[in-house]
C-alpha cells in the first residue's frame, strides 16, 4: 500500500482504538482521582460489559440495532451496580487502604472473570453491528461502525467534562479528589460519593465495552491488554486528570495504531511502556498531573 | 492437655479403622472383587482445552471422544474392559498440560494419555510423557511429532501434520489460483509449521511467496495488519487460529472487499464459525484446506454418516441440537479414530496394565494401513511408525453459496516426505 493511504489507514485504527482507550482509562482515573485507590479489576469490568452485552443482544432477535441500544440502556446500570456492590461489600471495610485495596481488587478481577467463564461459557461471543455499512475507500474498506465509535466516544467524553465542570456533583467529585477530609467537613458524605465513584468509573469503561463488542467479540479473557494500556494512558496523562487522560489516550492510541501498522504490534506495546517511563522520569505525575504538595 | 487428647483420638480412630479395612478385605467375597482387575476400565486421560484460546476446540473434541468412547464400550470396550475417561483442563496452557500429565500418571493411575490439540501444550507437555514414560497421543497437526523433537513416548496416529498438509495444497494453489502468494499465520509453532513448509514446497513448485504476516494468536483485532499485505499479491494464504478468528475474517472482509486478491485458507480461520454469519459474503468462491469435509457432501461415505450422527453433527457441520454450534469439523475427527487405535493397540498387544505401556507403543508402531472404515471415517492412513505420524487424504473445498463445496481431494502419496527421526531406536 502506498504511504498515504497507509497513514490514514493507520490514523483511522489509531482513533478507534484511541476512542475506547480513552473511556476505558477515564472510569480508571476517576476512581484513582476521587478514591486514591488502583482498581486492578478495572479491566475486568470492562469485560463484564462486553460480555452481558453479548447477553443481552442475544435475547433481541430481528434488528441487530435494537439489541445495541438496550445493551446501551442496560449494561453501564448492571455494570455499575456491580462494582458498587464490591465496593460496598470489600473495599468499603478495608478503610481504602492503598495497599489493601490493590490485593483485594485483584481478588474481584478473579471472581469476575472465572464468573464469566462459568457463566458464560470460554467461546468468543459475536455480536453483530448495529449497522454493516462497509465505506470503500478507494485504497481500503472501513467498517462505517468504527466511525460511530470515534464520534460517539467523542460525545460521551464532553459529556463527562461538563458533567464534572459544570453541575454540583461533578463539583463534589472535585471537592472529594481535592481534599476529602475538608469535603466530609463541609457535609460531603464521602463513602456514599465513594462508592458512587467506583460504579461510575466500572460503569464507563463498560460503554467502552459495549462500543468495542461489535468489532472485536466478548471473551472472558479480554479484560487483561486494556487494563495495561489503561494504566499507561493514566500514568502519562496524569493520575486523576480528565484532559490528561484524553490526551494520553490520543497519543498511545494513535502511536499503537500507526506503529502497530508499520512496524508490528508488539513494538508498539514496547514502545508505550517505554514512554512511561520516560514520563515518570521527566514529569512523575504526569504530562499533565498536577503536584501535590 | 486438649490437644494431646484430640491426637490420641485420632490415632486410635485411625487404628481402628485399619483394623476394619484389614477384616473386610479378609472377608471371603472381598478378594473376588480385588482380584477381577482384568474387569477394571482402562483409563484414559483426555487432555482437553476447556478453557483458554482452544476452548472451541475442546468443547468439540471431548463430545467426539465421548461418542467414540460410547461406541467402543457398547461393543465390548477393549480386551472386554470398558474405557473410562479421565478428563483435565490444560487451559491451553503448556505448563497446565505438563501437570495435567502428571496428574493422569501418578494421582488417575491412567494406562495412556490422549487428546492435546494446541502445538504450544503438545510441545510443552511431552517431554513430561517422556519423563512419566506415560503413552501420549496427541491430535494435533503440529509437524513436531515427525520432525524428531519429542519423544518415543509422544505418538500422532489419528491425525495428518501439517508439513504433509502443505506441501499437498502448494500444486494446487500454484496451479488453480497463482503463483504470488502472502502468507498470514499465527505466531507460533502451529503457524511456524505452515509458515516454513508451505513457502518451501510452494518455491519448489516455482511460486513465490512475497510476504510473510505473523499475528500473535491471543490477538483480538486484526486490521492493522492487513495493509502489510503487498499489494500484487495473487493469493493471500490465511489461517488463524484462537478464540477471534471470526473478528479475522469478517475483517479481512471489510478491509478488502470483493477487490482482493484471491484466498486459501485453512479452514482453522473459520472453524467453529457459522459460515452465514454477516459479513463473510465476501468468502464465497474462496478456497480451504478442509482435513475433513464440515458439510456433507454428495459422495458421503456411510462411515462418515456414522461418524456424524454419533457425534451428533447435521449436514452443515452443526450441533444437532444448535445450528448456531459449529463443530470443529476438519479435526475432531482424530480424536475418534486415535481413539479405535488406542483400541487396537491394546488388543494386538494383550495389554493389561502399565507394565504393558511399551507394548503398547510397540504395537501402535507396527500398524501401517488403516483403510476407511468406521473406525477411521475421515479416510484411509497410513500410519508410518519410526516418525510416529500418521498420512491421509487432504481435503480442498470452494465457498459455494454459503456452503463448502468438496473441488479437490489429494492421494495419501502426495503428502508423503522423507522420514526425519526414527524413534524405534529410541530406548524406552
Amino acid at each position: 500500500m502506498e504511504l498515504g493511504p497507509y497513514l490514514l489507514f493507520a490514523s483511522l485504527e489509531g482513533l478507534v482504538h484511541a476512542a475506547v482507550l480513552s473511556l476505558i482509562a477515564l472510569g480508571l482515573s476517576l476512581v484513582f482521582g476521587v478514591m486514591r485507590i488502583v482498581n486492578v479489576a478495572h479491566g475486568e469490568f470492562f469485560m463484564l460489559g462486553a460480555i452481558i452485552t453479548w447477553w443481552v443482544s442475544s435475547f433481541v432477535s430481528g434488528n441487530p440495532a435494537i439489541g445495541f441500544l438496550l445493551a446501551l440502556l442496560v449494561v453501564p446500570i448492571i455494570v455499575g451496580m456491580t462494582a458498587v456492590l464490591s465496593d460496598w461489600l470489600i473495599l468499603r471495610h478495608l478503610k481504602y487502604d492503598p495497599e489493601a485495596t490493590i490485593i483485594a481488587t485483584i481478588g474481584i478481577l478473579y471472581i469476575i472473570q472465572q464468573f464469566a467463564l462459568m457463566t458464560f461459557g470460554p467461546d468468543a461471543k459475536p455480536v453483530e453491528q448495529p449497522f454493516n455499512i462497509r465505506l470503500d475507500l478507494y485504497w481500503f474498506g472501513f467498517s462505517a461502525y468504527k466511525f460511530f465509535v470515534i464520534f460517539s466516544a467523542i460525545i460521551l467524553l464532553l459529556a463527562i467534562w461538563l458533567v464534572m465542570s459544570k453541575t454540583k456533583f461533578g463539583l463534589i467529585l472535585r471537592a472529594t479528589q481535592l481534599d476529602s477530609e475538608t469535603a466530609q467537613a463541609f457535609g460531603i458524605p464521602i463513602s456514599r460519593v465513594y462508592n458512587i465513584v467506583f460504579g461510575l468509573g466500572a460503569a464507563i469503561a463498560a460503554v467502552g465495552a459495549i462500543l468495542i463488542v461489535p468489532i472485536q467479540q466478548a471473551h472472558y479473557l479480554m479484560g487483561g491488554e486494556p487494563l495495561l494500556l489503561a494504566f499507561i494512558v493514566v500514568i502519562i496523562g496524569g493520575l486523576g486528570s480528565l484532559k490528561g487522560t484524553v490526551a494520553a489516550a490520543i497519543l498511545i492510541g494513535m502511536s499503537d495504531g500507526i506503529i502497530s501498522v508499520f512496524f508490528s504490534p508488539n513494538i508498539a506495546k514496547i514502545l508505550a511502556t517505554l514512554l512511561v517511563v520516560v514520563v515518570l522520569i521527566i514529569k512523575p505525575n504526569g504530562l499533565f498531573g498536577t503536584t501535590k504538595t | 492437655m486438649k490437644k494431646n487428647s484430640k491426637s490420641n483420638l485420632s490415632r486410635r480412630k485411625l487404628m481402628k479403622s485399619i483394623a476394619a479395612v484389614g477384616s473386610i478385605s479378609a472377608m471371603p467375597g472381598f478378594v473376588n472383587y480385588s482380584q477381577a482387575s482384568s474387569s477394571a476400565p482402562i483409563r484414559i486421560g483426555f487432555q482437553v482445552h476447556r478453557t483458554g484460546i482452544g476452548a472451541a476446540y475442546g468443547r468439540w473434541y471431548d463430545r467426539t471422544t465421548q461418542a467414540a468412547v460410547k461406541i467402543i464400550n457398547d461393543s465390548g470396550g477393549i480386551n472386554g474392559r470398558p474405557i473410562e475417561i479421565i478428563s483435565e483442563d490444560d487451559g491451553t496452557d503448556p505448563k497446565r498440560g505438563a501437570e495435567a500429565l502428571e496428574k493422569f500418571a501418578n494421582q488417575h493411575n491412567c494406562d495412556v494419555a490422549f487428546g492435546t490439540l494446541f502445538s504450544h501444550v503438545v510441545i510443552g507437555s511431552a517431554p513430561r510423557a517422556g519423563e512419566l514414560k506415560l503413552p501420549y497421543f496427541v491430535v494435533s497437526e503440529g509437524h513436531h511429532v515427525a520432525s524428531g523433537m519429542l519423544n518415543r513416548y509422544t505418538l500422532q496416529p489419528g491425525i495428518t501434520d501439517v508439513k504433509s498438509q502443505v506441501q499437498a495444497m502448494a500444486p494446487f494453489v500454484k496451479n488453480n489460483l497463482g503463483k504470488k502468494v502472502t502468507m498470514v499465520y499465527p505466531d507460533f509453532a502451529f503457524g511456524h509449521d505452515h509458515r516454513d513448509y508451505f513457502s518451501a514446497a510452494f518455491e519448489s513448485q516455482g511460486g513465490e511467496i512475497i510476504a510473510k504476516v505473523p499475528i500473535p494468536p491471543t490477538e483480538s483485532s486484526f486490521s492493522k495488519y492487513f495493509p502489510k499485505i503487498p499489494r500484487d499479491t495473487e493469493v493471500l494464504y490465511h489461517v488463524m487460529v484462537g478464540p477471534a478468528v471470526l473478528t479475522f475474517v469478517k475483517e479481512l472482509g471489510e478491509f478488502y472487499g470483493s477487490k482482493g486478491p484471491k484466498l486459501f485458507g485453512f479452514i482453522d480461520s473459520v472453524e467453529a464459525v457459522d459460515l452465514n454469519t454477516p459479513g463473510l459474503e465476501f468468502l464465497d468462491g474462496s478456497y480451504f484446506w478442509e482435513g475433513n469435509p464440515r458439510y456433507a457432501q454428495d459422495n458421503q461415505t456411510v462411515h462418515d454418516q456414522f461418524y456424524r450422527t454419533a457425534v451428533g453433527v447435521d449436514k452443515n457441520g452443526a450441533s444437532v441440537s444448535d445450528p448456531k454450534d459449529v463443530s470443529t469439523y476438519a479435526h475432531m475427527f482424530g480424536c475418534w479414530e486415535t481413539l479405535h487405535i488406542i483400541k487396537k493397540g491394546m488388543e494386538v498387544s494383550g495389554y493389561s496394565d502399565v507394565k504393558d505401556r511399551s507394548k503398547l507403543i510397540e504395537a501402535v508402531e507396527s500398524m501401517k494401513n488403516m483403510p476407511l472404515s468406521q473406525a477411521h471415517p475421515q479416510g484411509a492412513k497410513i500410519f508410518n511408525g519410526k516418525t510416529h505420524q500418521t498420512f491421509g487424504h487432504q481435503y480442498i473445498s470452494k465457498m459455494t453459496n454459503g456452503k463448502l463445496v468438496l473441488a479437490h481431494t489429494t492421494s495419501i502419496e502426495d503428502t508423503f516426505y522423507p522420514d526425519e527421526v526414527d524413534y524405534t531406536k529410541q530406548s524406552f
